[in-house]
């Protein structure tokens, strides 16, 4: 890495700051690039493929047809929401890991409540409705975890890994043996609860749930940075024992930013089964939760930088699909996780650098990333 | 109630708990050095998959198990590469760890079989009687290599840890690393040495695993890295006490076996997978609170 611009940090306030920071932001989107570029080329050619042409296939299939635009956008949608909902609980210092099970609980639970809605309600009503639910079974499926973390000191990585595995048992029962369904799927959503498809993409599965991921993403953000709620829950993020000598009360803002989290993680179902599907089956958006995270991983607390790392991999995924035939599309998958480190390391470099001439850091200062646990 | 209490049963939980038991080990030693171990589930999927692969390509069960070993520590030593060199925050470290298993596991399964979800079907061991009795069963198990250096490794773990230089050391730059840079330890280089122990630990889960069903399928270590993170945290970071929890996992998953066994797949039967989950959230609840983490987890030294 080297040093950025000669910019002697001592005098470089507010503009100066703000541009450097985006410089380096830059940086460390190219340098994550050029690596998943790298690692890519690489095992093309273990596949006995020629790079060149294999990306340029990848290209094309993505981003080079407007159906093709249209389905990385839909691979997107559920991304945004998932990758939003971790981004939330790491700004309160939290790694909310159960949004696979979040998501998963509240497709099923608000895929039946659409099914079951009256026919007379009137369009957006239906929507509404199901969106509703669908954050409140995930709120609920975050609430263990968040109680245990909040009252009680219980990491939540891995009382979230456990709701996890409870609901991915829970969901083919109660398609199986509660709903007799041997398809293993809810019955068709009324028409009021859908989500309708963009129709300029060429038949491609994109619904109007994009724009939503969207606006979501904006507007938790904004409700972070705006409302006092969400500053303290920031506050708790950078420093619960601050939080605590301030009066902040601690417990009760973590449990918010994990009930929050598992409640926009459950909205990816409205491009899954309300813009998509129009019915819940096994297994529909699963994996999104655990793409989410190399979402925020990427976005970075930024509601553009998450919509941007959402495309991202759902260009991934679109391409991978492309390409199949000639490379497996698992590797894909690969690439995603040589980003990781390559964000986290780029951001960590970056950050040593933009603290170069400033006072030593503590020395036991946290390292790159959410700052540190309260004391479990 | 007899089949509870039966040979088979005792078989079952031994066999289900030793992959579990090798990675809460592998988890304490990166723990105890002061590194999170997330990626305990991505080290158990590489040794497993590399374990069988070798094995296949060698016709050697014993070559299998030392790749297997091998690459389960270089995946851990990139781990603690990333933390200590780089200094990546250790969740974010792991999580990557973990999808690159996943995702490599798969890729290379569709590279080198051709198939998305299973390698072919290996020998591994076998020792021990053939027979479907319990006794059999038993005897089997018990003289499955895998398990056997699992279980020496998970025995001498305490005694390294409390008895030896290294231990002592390992245990400092977990507890309070300036404190153990200040007596003159390296502290990133006696992490790594850890991580590496750890890594080799955890792979003979993820080999036993493999060994077990005779081969590799994808995504078979299905969150038991994560469940033995669970019993790190039980045991409050003892390694005796963790392989007691995972022992008592294994016993309800071999239940639910047996059960299954019996109430051939009723409504109620499929529940009864949940008991290791639930039983887990409801054990960590009570444990939390008096359990200590090292203090250091997390914590660097600016050179």
């Amino acid at each position: 890495m080297t040093e950025p611009a000669a910019e002697p940090p001592q005098r470089s306030q507010g503009r100066n700051d703000a541009v450097t920071r985006w410089l380096w932001r830059a940086v460390e989107m190219v340098v994550a690039l050029l690596g998943m570029l790298l690692v890519f080329d690489l095992i093309a050619f273990a596949f006995g493929q020629a790079p060149l042409s294999t990306l340029r296939r990848a290209a094309e299939g993505s981003w080079g047809t407007p159906y093709g635009v249209g389905q990385l956008l839909f691979k997107a949608t559920p991304l945004i929401f998932t990758g939003l909902a971790f981004d939330v609980a790491l700004r309160a210092g939290l790694f909310n890991i159960g949004t696979e099970g979040q998501l998963g609980a509240a497709s099923l639970v608000a895929a039946l409540c659409a099914a079951h809605l009256p026919a007379w309600l009137p369009w957006p009503l239906g929507v509404v409705v199901a969106l509703t639910v669908a954050a409140a079974t995930g709120a609920l499926v975050a609430l263990p975890p968040a109680l245990m973390r909040a009252r009680l000191g219980v990491h939540e990585i891995i009382s979230g890994i456990m709701m996890n595995r409870i609901v991915e048992v829970l969901l083919p029962w109660v398609l199986g043996a509660v709903l007799v369904s041997a398809t293993l799927r809810t019955p068709d959503i009324v028409p009021s609860a859908a989500m309708p498809r963009i129709e300029q993409m060429h038949g491609s599965a994109v619904s109007l749930a994009f724009v939503l991921a969207v606006a979501t993403a904006f507007g938790v953000h904004w409700a972070l940075v705006k409302s006092r709620v969400g500053r303290e829950m920031r506050w708790v993020g950078l420093g619960p024992d601050a939080c605590r000598a301030e009066g902040v009360d601690v417990p009760r803002r973590v449990l918010g930013a994990m009930l929050l989290s598992g409640a926009v993680a459950a909205l990816a179902m409205s491009g899954t089964v309300l813009g998509y599907k129009g019915y819940y089956e096994l297994g529909l958006g699963a994996g999104t939760g655990f793409s989410g995270i190399v979402v925020a991983m990427l976005g970075r607390g930024s509601p553009l930088g998450i919509v941007i790392a959402a495309v991202l991999l759902g260009t991934l995924e679109q391409a991978g699909f492309a390409i199949n035939a000639r490379v497996p599309k698992e590797a894909m998958d690969v690439v995603e996780a040589v980003a990781i480190v390559l964000v986290a390391i780029a951001y960590r470099q970056a950050g040593a650098a933009r603290q170069g001439a400033t006072p030593a850091p503590r020395q036991d200062a946290a390292p790159a990333g959410p700052p540190g646990e309260a004391a479990s | 109630m007899s089949s509870l209490l039966s040979l088979t049963m005792l078989a079952e939980t031994l066999r289900i708990a030793a992959p579990y038991a090798c990675a809460a080990a592998g988890g304490i030693w990166a723990e105890r050095a002061g590194i999170i171990h997330i990626g305990l589930e991505g080290v158990l999927l590489t040794s497993g998959f590399t374990g069988v692969a070798v094995a296949a390509a060698t016709g050697s069960a014993a070559m299998g198990l030392c790749a297997g070993v091998a690459a389960g520590a270089a995946l851990s030593l990139a781990h603690a590469l990333v933390t200590e060199k780089a200094r990546v925050d250790a969740v974010v470290s792991g999580i990557a760890v973990n999808l690159l298993a996943m995702a490599g596991t798969r890729l290379l399964l569709r590279g080198l079989y051709d198939s998305s979800s299973n390698s072919p079907s290996i020998d591994g061991f076998r020792f021990g009687p053939t027979g479907a009795s319990g006794a059999a069963l038993l005897a089997r198990v018990l003289c499955d290599p895998v398990t056997l250096v699992g279980v020496l490794a998970i025995a001498a773990s305490p005694w390294v840890l409390t008895r030896t230089r290294f231990g002592l050391r390992v245990r400092a730059c977990g507890e309070n690393p300036a404190a153990a840079a200040a007596a003159g330890i390296d502290v990133a280089r006696t992490r790594i040495c850890a991580l590496l122990v750890s890594g080799a630990i955890c792979a003979l889960g993820g080999i036993h695993l493999a060994f077990d069903q005779h081969r590799f399928e994808s995504g078979m270590s299905n969150g038991r890295g994560f469940i033995a993170l669970a019993a790190v945290v039980v045991s409050g970071w003892r390694v005796g006490r963790a392989a007691l929890a995972c022992l008592a996992f294994g016993a309800l998953e071999a239940l639910q076996i047996v059960l299954q066994d019996q109430t051939r797949r009723t409504a109620i039967g499929d529940l009864i997978q949940l008991l290791p989950y639930v039983g887990t959230l409801v054990v960590l609840a009570f444990a939390a609170g008096r359990a200590a983490a090292p203090q250091g987890i997390g914590k660097h030294v600016e050179p």
